[in-house]
């Protein structure tokens, strides 16, 4: 029994770190689904239970980490981070980013550059949660 | 007071797998592999580097009930208990490559950073690792 528990997390994992390096791409549920071996409903429920959030969510909360990161690290424009981080307008990342952040990415970069840590923990770390 | 790290444990869901992975792909060695009765002492090192060793050890009883060591496997594969281990290497990008060719699972390609060009790659289990190759 524990087995297959043990199985379904490492493969749900492999999707998560899927999203994780592939973030700039146009992910969809289908590609992670394979990565996984599940069918794609079986894949955002399984998802969900083993780490608390949806894929979509997942991956949305990654890519906004990401341009926050950017936002922070270098002075490439606003528009240019949206596109770099995955998103395919500026207005549904503003939106998004603003619904998740609760300030603007110009806020944001208001804020100043980040103090430096392995990007690793970065990720880990700084990925915005409720 | 201290004067050295001698041994560092990482968690593994089966030993001889895990030396299939960190022995036959990313070629550390055995530095002891001993039968205690009561349990297998299996370490691993960099090769050359004896007096630092990594032990491979495996949840269950009678360390913890069989409900924890269970709770210890499924948070392990999950990567949320899952060990880091930070490797340095001459060159990232080989060493890449040559692990990539052998089939491990990278979470990340090596990528430039302030502090040197690294990557990292999961173990079978869920073990987090990573390589970089310092600057300068």
């Amino acid at each position: 029994m524990s087995r297959a528990v043990e199985d379904t997390n490492r493969r749900m994992l492999r999707a998560r770190d899927t999203m994780d390096r592939h973030y700039a791409e146009p992910l969809d549920v289908p590609a992670l689904a394979r990565v996984a071996h599940v069918s794609e409903a079986h894949f955002i429920r399984t998802f969900r239970a083993t780490f608390g959030e949806t894929p979509h969510r997942y991956l949305q909360r990654r890519r906004v980490e990401r341009a926050m990161f950017l936002l922070r690290s270098c002075d490439r424009s606003v528009t240019d981070i949206c596109l770099e981080v995955g998103f395919t307008s500026l207005g549904t990342f503003s939106r998004t980013f603003r619904d998740i952040v609760g300030e603007t990415p110009s806020a944001c970069r208001a804020r100043g550059p980040l103090a430096p840590v392995p990007t690793c923990f970065a990720m880990s770390w700084m990925r915005p949660h409720d | 007071m201290f004067n050295s790290l001698t041994i560092s444990q990482i968690f593994v869901l089966d030993q001889d797998q895990a030396l299939d992975f960190y022995v036959g792909k990313l070629g550390l060695e055995v530095n002891t592999d001993a039968d205690l009765g009561f349990m297998r002492w299996l370490t691993i090192n960099v090769p050359g580097q004896k007096d630092r060793e990594i032990l491979l050890e495996r949840p269950g009883a009678p360390r913890m009930d069989e409900a924890t060591a269970a709770q210890v496997r499924e948070l392990l594969t999950k990567g949320a208990m899952a060990g880091t281990l930070f490797f340095t290497t001459e060159d990232c990008q080989k060493t890449y490559e040559t692990l990539l060719a052998k089939g491990v699972e990278f979470t990340d390609a090596p990528t430039k950073r302030d502090y040197g060009i690294d990557c990292g790659l999961r173990d079978p289990f869920g073990n987090a690792i990573r390589f970089s190759q310092p600057l300068g």
